[in-house]
């Protein structure tokens, strides 16, 4: 079927107004590219807004003596040993550039009495690796921190005239016949017409996709769209089996409480008041790596010492802390407690839950957002066109997990890195083939195949059948058999998600369309997470199974790379090479 | 059984706009105006609304709620529904695309008139520009403004002159901006908005204070800047 498209043409498109996208988007006109941020949403409704606690970074704040090199020491522990060393030494050392930069914007940080930007205590966060204590590293805008740093970003792109192509949703790459990433055919919501934007540089900076379970903190809008554009187009992605579970989620609601609630001085308890963290981590106590609180909460509740009339979730005691410690520092969270917990933090404990947070898993690529290709354990090639940053991207600063307040770090650093990467290979004179109409025609198939639905399977009822399967197969705890049970499901699904019925073919703000084509997004990185997981046979990080329960160094202490043509599960070395310094080896990961 | 009475209108459809009504059983749950909604979608794939973060702090599902502006995610049946009736329509005084969807242009081009970014002429520290714990509490109240145009869309002031009152969300985010320590464009701020319309439209009706989800006070800040102006001129 041959589709004659408007086309529009820019030197890079970047797919995703969040914190990631819009700090790439910046970076690029900034430097006098012709750039279009694109993003199924106004941008300030990104997912990054709904960020609370803050970003973690080195800025000697709290502590002036405090040091990047003991953030960097966190963040490959808290990793479990696969993150990157050399793109969390870039992180952490690029980082308070980047929140100064943040600042220079206009992000309303909270202040100490010196006037320097606030900073909390954050879960594994330590001084002079790991021996000096307690660190208080995550800069702070009160509990707001995403709303103020989003707000702040796309602020500062309206400052530097970015142009911004507002609820347009991306439907596929296009390739040119060398395999050069060049555009994205995408739809405007609001007329309902289709275009190829035709770019040089195409960055995915489209988040996470959370809305694979059921319960989870994420946006109704994070399905995974990029990744699932690069899976479609045969991309391998990497440690996808890796999903975090935040300790505290509401419970039934699955909106998020920060963390920073633990960090200025609340805690878990169980059905019988018992601090019981105090067990699992007798020094960090409740301010251990994530997995590690997510996990012992569900063992609490499984031995039956959960809260509750059906004993299924714990309590997060936060009134100790007195009423100007909670309006001041926490008003969000009293605000989220309120609503939808009907709880009043002030007087009660806040019934919470490990929830579906965040995708330490994504594209592959290096410091400067190119993707990558891994052609073996210790290869990689380029995919040239192709950037990635953010949620979507697996560069890898979190590993098997992430530390709060890290994923704010990452996206503007990594947003940044990408749009200096980029802007580099332009002035280098980068050239790629336009698109032939059969290129074009390739990434119009998915839709052309939903718009032609005569009949087929309800896309709600089979979204809330894969959320359900990846629910309860995939989470906290994982065991083969069970995930096995999962993937049949799966295989089974993929039948009906590749037979949607699209029941509305009209034009304008067709969100039924959207919604099937975010479903099938939703499918491919579930498909990814399944076989990772299933493949991945040791326990780390957030991936902990029952019938493994050992980290496994001697196999596994490798990123996973899910290839999708062949249904395939590699392995791919971590690096352990940073540039300044000697590496932390792995050590045993206690708290 | 609860009755919905929904706003519908497709441009390529219907000729002018109507109102449908569902039934709709909420098992006795006090649902979110989202949760009716989404349900309401299951069986309904052309009913149109704009939905994020369900937690009312992305602002995409402002609209208007029995009569009241509010964001859907945020506002419980028991505080809306009266005699088992829901009546949902878009915010008023926009255009609308597609049923409860409106064309927000206007609100967002009197938001970018004021200049909402820090405009400093000094050259930047190696540092954060340091502020106080108490120059930066003035920013509390302002900068939580989540865009939802709840507050715009129910002013009077801005339903006559949408195209010159820049309306309370713009004129809070003004003053965010007047307020921070670390801006030096305090005179070109003002100069910008001297003029009958920008800012002294705003009679005090305070509809905006009301309906705000996140409890701002826009008129407060709307205030503020009118003694900075009249400061400014004796």
């Amino acid at each position: 079927m041959t589709n004659i498209l408007r086309k529009m043409s820019y030197e890079a498109i970047v797919i995703g107004g969040g914190g990631a996208g819009m700090r790439a988007a910046l970076q690029l006109t900034e430097a006098g590219l012709k750039t279009a941020c694109i993003t199924k949403v106004f941008p300030t409704r990104s997912h990054t807004v709904s960020a609370q606690g803050g970003i973690t970074c080195a800025i000697a704040s709290n502590d002036p003596n405090d040091d990047w090199r003991w953030h960097m020491y966190d963040t490959v522990k808290g990793s479990d040993y696969i993150g990157d060393q050399d793109a969390i030494e870039y992180m952490c050392s690029v980082g308070p550039q980047a929140v100064f930069e943040l600042d220079h914007m206009g992000l309303p940080f909270s202040r100490t009495e010196e006037g320097r930007i606030y900073q909390r205590p954050f879960g594994g966060q330590s001084k002079n690796f790991g021996e000096g204590g307690q660190a208080a590293r995550t800069c702070a805008a009160a509990d707001r921190t995403g709303h103020a740093l989003l707000h702040a970003l796309y602020q500062g792109n309206l400052k530097g005239g970015t142009t911004f192509l507002n609820e347009w949703f991306a439907v596929d790459m296009v390739q040119n016949d060398d395999g050069v990433i060049v555009g994205v055919v995408a739809i405007c919501i609001e007329s309902g017409e289709t275009v190829y934007i035709e770019a040089k540089a195409t960055v995915l900076a489209t988040g996470g996709a959370g809305r694979i379970y059921q319960s989870t903190t994420n946006a109704l809008i994070n399905t995974g769209d990029g990744v699932a554009m690069g899976l479609r187009m045969g991309l391998p992605v990497q440690d996808m089996e890796m999903w975090q579970f935040h300790p505290t989620g509401i419970a039934g609601a699955g909106t998020l409480v920060t963390e920073g609630c633990r960090g200025e001085g609340g805690y878990l308890i169980n059905k019988d008041g018992e601090r019981f963290m105090e067990r699992y981590a007798p020094n960090a106590k409740d301010l251990a790596g994530r997995d590690v609180v997510a996990r012992s909460m569900v063992l609490e509740i499984l031995e039956g010492r959960g809260c509750g009339p059906n004993g299924d979730h714990v309590l997060l005691k936060l009134d100790h802390l007195g009423e100007d410690v909670l309006e001041s520092k926490l008003p969000g969270i009293c605000e989220l407690s309120r609503t939808f917990a009907h709880v009043d933090p002030i007087f009660e404990p806040v019934p919470v839950v490990p929830t579906c947070h965040y995708m330490m898993g994504g594209l592959p690529t290096n410091i400067g957002g190119q993707v990558l290709y891994p052609e073996s354990e210790s290869e990689t090639r380029i995919i040239e066109g192709l950037y990635a940053c953010g949620e979507a991207a697996c560069v890898s600063v979190h590993g098997a997990n992430r530390l709060g307040g890290n994923s704010l770090l990452d996206l503007v650093v990594f947003g940044r890195a990408a749009g200096i990467q980029i802007e580099k290979s332009m002035r280098e004179g980068y050239h790629a083939e336009a698109a032939s109409q059969a290129n074009v025609d390739a990434a119009m198939v998915r839709l052309n195949t939903l718009n032609r639905s005569e009949s087929g399977e309800s896309i709600a009822e089979v979204r809330e059948e894969l959320q359900k399967t990846m629910q309860l197969y995939f989470g906290v705890f994982r065991e083969g058999e069970s995930m096995q049970k999962g993937l049949e499901l799966l295989r089974e699904l993929r039948i009906k998600v590749a037979n949607l019925h699209l029941q509305d073919k009209t034009g304008a703000f067709n969100t039924d369309r959207i919604e099937a084509l975010e479903l099938q997004n939703l499918f491919e990185v579930a498909f990814a997470t399944a076989i990772s997981a299933e493949q991945r046979k040791e326990s780390r990080g957030a991936h902990a199974r029952n019938d493994f329960t050992e980290r496994d160094d001697e196999n596994w202490l490798k990123h996973s790379v899910y290839y999708p043509t062949e249904e395939r599960l590699g392995k791919r070395d971590v690096n352990f090479s940073p540039k300044t310094m000697d590496a932390f080896p792995p050590k045993i990961r206690t708290y | 059984m609860l009755t919905v009475s929904i706003y519908r209108y497709h441009p390529e459809l219907d000729a002018k706009p109507y109102m449908q009504d569902f039934q709709i059983d909420t098992g006795g749950k006090d649902l979110m105006v989202l949760d009716v909604l989404n349900l309401l979608k299951i069986k309904d794939r052309g009913l149109a609304y704009r939905r994020s973060c369900r937690e009312g702090v992305c602002g995409s599902d402002g609209m208007n709620i029995n009569g009241t502006n509010g964001l859907a995610c945020i506002t419980p049946l028991s505080k809306v529904v009266k005699n088992n009736k829901l009546t949902l329509r878009p915010l008023p005084a926009l255009p609308v695309i597609r049923d409860l969807v409106i064309d927000m242009d206007q609100f967002y081009k009197q938001y970018k008139k004021v200049k909402p970014f820090l405009l400093n002429d000094t050259p930047a520290p190696g540092i954060e520009r340091l502020q106080s714990p108490e120059e930066r509490a003035k920013l509390d109240g302002l900068y939580e403004c989540i865009l939802c145009a709840c507050c715009s869309t129910a002013c009077p002031s801005f339903w006559w002159n949408p195209d010159r009152f820049i309306g309370p969300a713009g004129l809070l985010q003004a003053y965010r901006f007047l307020a921070d320590s670390r801006d030096t464009a305090t005179e070109e701020r003002l100069a910008d908005l001297d003029d009958p319309f920008s800012v002294f439209r705003c009679h005090g009706i305070m509809n905006c204070v009301t309906v705000c989800p996140k409890g701002l006070n826009p008129t407060k800040a709307i205030g503020h800047i009118r003694n900075m102006l009249l400061t400014r001129a004796t």
